[in-house]
C-alpha cells in the first residue's frame, strides 16, 4: 500500500508539493495565533524549498520520480530535434514492424501449438522413399487400409488419427446450379475426442461416426465457416448439404480456436474418413497420419512398430505390381517410416515456406540492425552536441548511472514510439503477405492471432533494440569528463571511430540484403520468363464436371456449343490443364523390352488441342476424331530422346504398363516440341499425349466425369467471356457444370507465387536497407564535416586545393564502405548455401550477382556523400576561424 | 536554547509517545507538547519535525488526515497506527537500554 501510494505520488507531484506547503503554512498561522512573531515563525522553517524536497523524498519512489523526470526531458529532447527524431522513429518503426510481421507469420505457420490437448505429444507420420522415377523423397500420404493396420499395431502406446489433405470442394445447400466451394477435410471420427475438443454447438464426430464405409453422412462445421456462411445461426444443426451424390447432415460446430491441423488452410467442414470413396483402396494415398503418443511413451518403439507394419503392407501390395521394373520396386520398398513433431500441425504450406520465411526473417533482422546502427549514430552525434550539457550535469553532481538512465530513457522513447507505429504496420502487413500467397482456387488462409505471443515478442524486441542502439551512446555520454568537455576539447576521434565502425557494419548488412534480394529477383525472373513450350495468352481453362460420367461424344458436343459463343476462337478438351500440379505416369516398354525405369507422363487431349496450345508440331499429324486411347499417341521431343535415342519416333509404337491390367499399345502419330507438364521447375518430362476418347476393356467408349475445356478467346482479357461460358456449358447439356474457371496464365503464375513473394519483399527490404544506409552515411559525413570545420578552415586558409579537402572528407568513410562491402560479400558467400534451395537457375557466384549490389551501394554512398563534400568545400575560412 | 541536535535521535520516540497519549494532533501542537512536557528543555525544530512526520507516515507508524478548523484553515492531524504502537514499544525499550547503559558508564567512571 505504502509503495503503491509512493508510486502514485510520483504522478501527482504538484498536488504533493501543494499539500506539504499547505501544512507548513498552517503551522506558521498556528504559531502566529499563539502569539509568535510572524517573521520569527517564518524564519524558523529555514528554506521552505529544501524542506519540501526533503519531505517529498520520503513520499515518492525515488527512481520512479527520476524516471518520470527523464521521460519528460527525453520527450522534450525528441520534440526539439523533431525532424531527426521522426526519421529515426519511422525507420525503426518500419524495421520493428517488419520483424513483428515476420514473427507473426512464422509463429502462425510454424511455431504456434495447435489448440488441442497436449500438442507436444502430437507427431506426423512420414516416410523416406525412393520413388519409382528414381528420385528420393519424403512423403506423408497414406492409404487408409495401411492406416488401419498401423493403428491396430500401436494401439497400446499411441492413438493414430487420419486427416485427409484439405480439399476445396463443390457443394450445395440447394440445387446443383447453386454450387459453392468449401474447404473440406476428412477426419477420423475420434479426432475431436482425442484432441479434447468441446463443441461450440451441437455435437462433434466420434468413433461411432467412422465405422463403415459410406454409412456416416455427418458433418461438423468449423466456427469460422459457421460465422461467415451462416452468421452463427444456431438453426444450422440438422441442415443438409450435398457433395457429389451424398447428402450430409450438419451435426455440430467445432470450437472457435480449432481450424484444422493444416496451418495455411482454415477448414470449413469436417466429415468422417469413412465417407471418402477411396477409403478401401490400397493404392490411393489421400490421408496424413497423426500420431498422439500416450504419456511417457518413447518415440522409437512406436516408430519401429509402425515401420514394420507399413513395410509389410507395401510388400504385400507390391506383389500386385506388374509392368514395373523389379529394380524400381525393390528400391521403393527400402522406405523407412519416421515421426516428425507436429505440435504446430502439418501442412504443405509449412514445407513450401519454411525456408522462404527463414530467409525473409534474416533480411528483416538485418534491416532492423541497419536501422539500429543509424539511430545509434544519430544518438552519438546528438550526444556530441550535448557534451557540454552532460558535463554541466556531472559538475553539479549527477551520478554516472543517472546520466546513463537519462540517455537510455530517451532511447526507450524512440523505441517505444517506433514499436507503436511498427505494431500498426505489422497489424496491416502480415495479412497482406498472406494474401499474396494466392494460387488461383486455393489461396492461403492463415489465422493470425495478435495475442501475448506476438506482443511479448514485440516488447522483447523493443527492449533489445533500445539497449542495442542506446547503451553505447549512453555509456559514452556518462563517461564525459567535465573539465575537458566544458573547455570544448574532448577527443573527437574516438566518437568518430565508433560511428565509422557502425557505417562499415551497416554497409555489410546492406550489401547482404541487396545480394540476397538480387538472387531472389533473378530467380523469379528466370522462372517466370522461361519458355513453357506453349502459349498461355488469351487461354481460359474450364474445369467441368458432369453429374454422372458421360461419353466423350457428349463432351465434344458441349465443346462444339462453346465454339459458337461470340469471342471464342478455339475450344478443345483435355483431362487437365498443363502445369496444373497434377501428373499421371507409367512405365512404358518398346518392342517388348522390359518396362522402363524412367516414367513417361500422360495427358488426354482432344483433336485440336496441340494447335490450341500452340505447341509446335515437329513431325507427323494431330489427332483425328477417329483416334482412340489406347491406339494413337503424340509424343514430346524429350520422350523421343529418352525412349527412342532421339530418332524420329513417328510411326513407331510403345506399350503403356498400366496398373495391374494388360499393357496397352500406342502408335506414335505425331512429334511435338516440349511443353511444361507439371512443374515450372526441373527438366522437361517425357510426355505422351493420348486421345481424349478412351476405350475400355470391352471395346466401348469410357464415360468421363471431369475434364477441362481449353478455350482460346479473341479478346486480350479471356476472363471477359468467363461468365458467359459458365452459363453456356449447362445450356449445351444440363448435366454438365463448370466447377472452376482459371486463365492459363493464372495457372502458370501459381508456380511462381513463392518466388514472386520473395522477390517482392526482398526488393522492398533492399530498398529500405539502401535508404537507411544512405541516410546513415549522409548523417555521419555531415557530422564529421561539422566537427572538422575548424581544421578544414585552416587547411583552406593555407591554400589547400578543393580536391584535397573533398578527398580528406570522404577518404575515411569510403574505406569503411569498401570494408563493409567486402565483409558483406564474405557473409553472402558464406550464407548462400542456406537458401540455395529457394533459387532457380541462378548462380550466386556469378559476377553480375555480386557487381549489382556493389555498384548500387557505391552509387548510394556517392550520392550520400555529395552534400557533405559540397558543404566542406564551401566552408569560408574567415568566418569559421573567427567564430571559434 | 538547545539545538535540534540535542534531541539526539530521540525525535521519533518523542513524537510517537506524545501521539500515543494524545491522538490527533497537528504538527504545531506536537512541537509545543514536546516543549512543554520537557519543561522547555527540548525543542523540535520545524525543519526536522515535518520531514520526520512525513517519514514516519510513509513507514506506516502514524497516519494523517486533513480537517478544516473553525477558522476555515485546513490542518493536518496525526495519530498512531498499530504498527506505530509496536514501533513505540521498541523505541522505548531501546531508549531505556541506552540510557541505563550510559548511566552505568557515568557511575563507574
Amino acid at each position: 500500500m505504502s509503495l503503491w501510494s509512493r508510486m502514485a505520488n510520483v504522478f501527482h507531484g504538484d498536488r504533493l508539493s501543494r499539500e506539504i506547503d499547505e501544512e507548513l503554512q498552517s503551522h506558521i498561522a498556528e504559531a502566529i495565533e499563539q502569539g509568535r512573531d510572524p517573521a520569527d515563525a517564518r524564519k524558523a522553517f529555514g528554506p521552505v524549498l529544501r524542506l519540501r524536497d526533503e519531505s517529498r523524498d520520503f513520499r515518492v519512489v525515488g527512481w520512479l520520480d527520476s524516471l518520470r523526470a527523464d521521460a519528460i526531458f527525453g520527450w522534450r529532447q525528441l520534440k526539439k530535434n523533431n525532424v531527426t527524431s521522426a526519421a529515426a522513429i519511422l525507420s525503426l518503426a518500419l524495421a520493428i514492424g517488419s520483424c513483428t510481421s515476420a514473427f507473426r507469420l512464422i509463429d502462425a505457420l510454424l511455431l504456434r501449438p495447435l489448440p488441442v490437448a497436449d500438442p507436444d505429444h502430437l507427431y506426423a507420420l512420414a516416410r523416406h522413399e525412393i520413388f519409382f522415377d528414381g528420385t528420393p523423397q519424403t512423403f506423408d500420404g497414406w492409404a487408409y487400409p495401411a492406416f488401419r493396420l498401423m493403428r491396430a499395431a500401436v494401439r497400446n502406446s499411441a492413438e493414430l488419427i487420419a486427416v485427409s489433405y484439405a480439399e476445396r470442394m463443390d457443394l450445395t445447400y440447394k440445387s446443383d446450379q447453386e454450387m459453392e466451394k468449401a474447404h473440406v477435410q476428412y477426419v477420423s471420427g475420434w479426432m475431436f475426442g482425442s484432441f479434447g475438443l468441446r463443441p461450440a454447438l451441437g455435437r462433434l464426430l466420434t468413433e461411432n461416426d467412422d465405422l463403415k464405409p459410406g454409412a456416416h453422412p455427418y458433418a461438423v462445421l468449423s466456427h469460422n465457416y459457421w460465422t461467415h456462411r451462416f452468421g452463427q445461426d444456431p438453426k444450422v444443426i440438422g441442415r443438409a448439404f450435398r457433395v457429389g451424390n451424398t447428402l450430409y447432415e450438419i451435426v455440430g460446430v467445432a470450437p472457435e480456436p480449432f481450424t484444422g491441423t493444416e496451418p495455411g488452410t482454415i477448414i470449413d467442414i469436417f466429415i468422417p474418413t469413412m465417407m471418402n470413396a477411396a477409403v478401401e483402396r490400397s493404392d490411393s494415398t489421400w490421408i496424413r497420419t497423426l500420431v498422439r503418443l500416450k504419456p511417457s511413451v518413447a518415440v522409437t518403439p512406436v516408430r519401429d512398430s509402425l515401420n514394420a507394419t507399413s513395410l509389410a503392407f507395401e510388400q504385400e501390395r507390391a506383389k500386385g505390381f506388374t509392368g514395373m521394373p523389379k529394380q524400381s520396386i525393390d528400391n521403393w520398398l527400402k522406405q523407412t517410416v519416421f515421426l516428425e513433431p507436429a505440435s504446430a500441425g502439418v501442412s504443405g504450406l509449412q514445407n513450401d515456406y519454411r525456408r522462404a520465411l527463414a530467409a525473409l526473417s534474416v533480411l528483416v533482422a538485418l534491416v532492423l540492425l541497419i536501422a539500429c546502427a543509424n539511430v545509434a549514430n544519430l544518438m552519438t552525434a546528438q550526444a556530441a552536441a550535448r557534451a557540454r550539457e552532460m558535463a554541466l550535469r556531472v559538475s553539479i553532481g549527477a551520478g554516472r548511472w543517472r546520466l546513463v538512465q537519462l540517455v537510455l530513457v530517451e532511447s526507450a522513447w524512440l523505441a517505444c514510439l517506433a514499436a507503436a507505429i511498427g505494431g500498426l504496420f505489422a497489424w496491416w502487413s502480415a495479412p497482406f503477405v498472406v494474401s499474396m500467397i494466392n494460387p488461383p482456387d486455393n489461396p492461403a488462409r492463415l489465422s493470425l492471432p495478435a495475442d501475448w505471443r506476438v506482443f511479448g515478442f514485440a516488447a522483447a524486441m523493443t527492449l533489445g533494440v533500445t539497449i542495442l542502439f542506446g547503451l553505447a551512446p549512453a555509456l559514452r555520454a556518462s563517461a564525459v569528463k567535465p573539465a575537458s568537455a566544458l573547455k570544448g576539447g574532448e577527443d573527437p576521434h574516438s566518437r568518430r571511430r565508433m560511428m565509422h565502425a557502425l557505417i562499415a557494419v551497416q554497409v555489410a548488412f546492406c550489401f547482404l540484403v541487396l545480394f540476397v534480394a538480387g538472387l531472389f529477383v533473378a530467380t523469379f525472373d528466370r522462372l517466370s520468363n522461361q519458355p513453357t513450350g506453349f502459349s498461355a495468352e488469351r487461354l481460359l481453362t474450364l474445369d467441368t464436371v458432369s453429374e454422372r460420367p458421360q461419353l466423350p461424344v457428349l463432351w465434344e458436343q458441349v465443346a462444339e456449343h462453346l465454339r459458337t459463343v461470340p469471342g471464342v476462337e478455339t475450344v478443345s478438351l483435355a483431362s487437365r490443364p498443363l502445369l496444373g500440379w497434377y501428373s499421371s505416369n507409367d512405365s512404358i516398354s518398346i518392342n517388348g523390352a522390359p518396362p522402363s525405369q524412367v516414367l513417361a507422363y500422360f495427358l488426354n487431349v482432344s483433336p485440336g488441342w496441340v494447335d490450341a496450345m500452340k505447341i509446335p508440331l515437329v513431325d507427323g499429324r494431330d489427332f483425328r476424331a477417329s483416334d482412340t486411347n489406347p491406339g494413337a499417341a503424340i509424343v514430346s521431343e524429350t520422350f523421343a530422346r529418352q525412349f527412342f535415342n532421339g530418332e524420329n519416333p513417328v510411326g513407331k509404337s510403345f506399350d503403356r504398363a498400366g496398373d495391374g491390367g494388360d499393357p496397352s499399345r500406342f502408335q506414335i502419330v505425331g512429334l511435338v516440341r516440349d511443353a511444361r507438364y507439371r512443374d515450372a521447375r526441373g527438366p522437361m518430362l517425357p510426355v505422351a499425349y493420348v486421345p481424349f476418347q478412351a476405350i475400355d476393356e470391352k471395346g466401348g467408349f469410357s464415360a468421363i466425369r471431369r475434364a477441362t475445356f481449353i478455350v482460346r478467346t479473341y479478346g486480350s482479357n479471356p476472363l471477359a467471356v468467363a461468365s458467359t461460358l459458365r452459363r453456356e456449358v449447362p445450356r449445351a447439356r444440363p448435366e454438365f457444370r463448370v466447377s472452376n474457371i482459371r486463365t492459363q496464365l493464372e495457372i502458370n503464375q501459381s508456380h511462381t507465387v513463392r518466388e514472386r513473394l520473395l522477390a517482392m519483399l526482398a526488393l522492398f527490404f533492399a530498398a529500405v536497407a539502401l535508404l537507411l544506409a544512405g541516410i546513415g552515411l549522409y548523417g555521419v559525413l555531415d557530422y564529421s564535416v561539422l566537427q572538422r570545420r575548424r581544421e578544414i578552415g585552416i587547411r583552406m586558409a593555407i591554400g589547400a586545393p578543393t580536391a584535397d579537402i573533398a578527398r580528406r572528407v570522404v577518404t575515411d568513410i569510403f574505406s569503411m564502405v569498401l570494408l563493409g562491402a567486402l565483409a558483406g560479400l564474405t557473409l553472402g558467400m558464406a550464407s548462400v548455401r542456406y537458401f540455395e534451395s529457394l533459387l532457380y537457375q541462378v548462380k550466386p557466384t556469378a559476377p553480375s550477382m555480386l557487381a549489382l549490389p556493389a555498384f548500387t551501394i557505391l552509387a548510394v554512398a556517392l550520392l550520400a556523400a555529395l552534400p557533405a563534400v559540397v558543404r566542406a568545400v564551401r566552408i569560408d575560412p574567415a568566418t569559421t576561424l573567427r567564430s571559434e | 536554547m538547545p539545538k535540534p541536535d540535542s534531541l539526539q535521535g530521540s525525535l521519533d520516540l518523542l513524537v510517537l509517545k506524545i501521539l500515543s497519549r494524545r491522538p490527533r494532533l497537528h504538527g504545531y501542537a506536537i512541537m509545543t507538547a514536546i516543549q512543554n512536557m520537557s519543561g522547555e528543555v527540548l525543542r523540535a525544530e520545524e525543519g526536522s519535525l515535518y520531514p520526520a512526520l512525513h517519514r514516519m507516515e510513509e513507514s506506516g507508524w502514524i497516519r494523517a488526515e486533513w480537517i478544516t478548523k473553525d477558522t476555515g484553515r485546513r490542518a493536518r492531524l496525526y495519530e498512531l497506527t498499530a504498527a506505530g504502537k509496536k514501533q513505540l514499544a521498541a523505541e522505548e525499550s531501546r531508549w531505556q537500554a541506552v540510557t541505563s547503559a550510559v548511566n552505568r558508564v557515568l557511575r563507574m567512571a
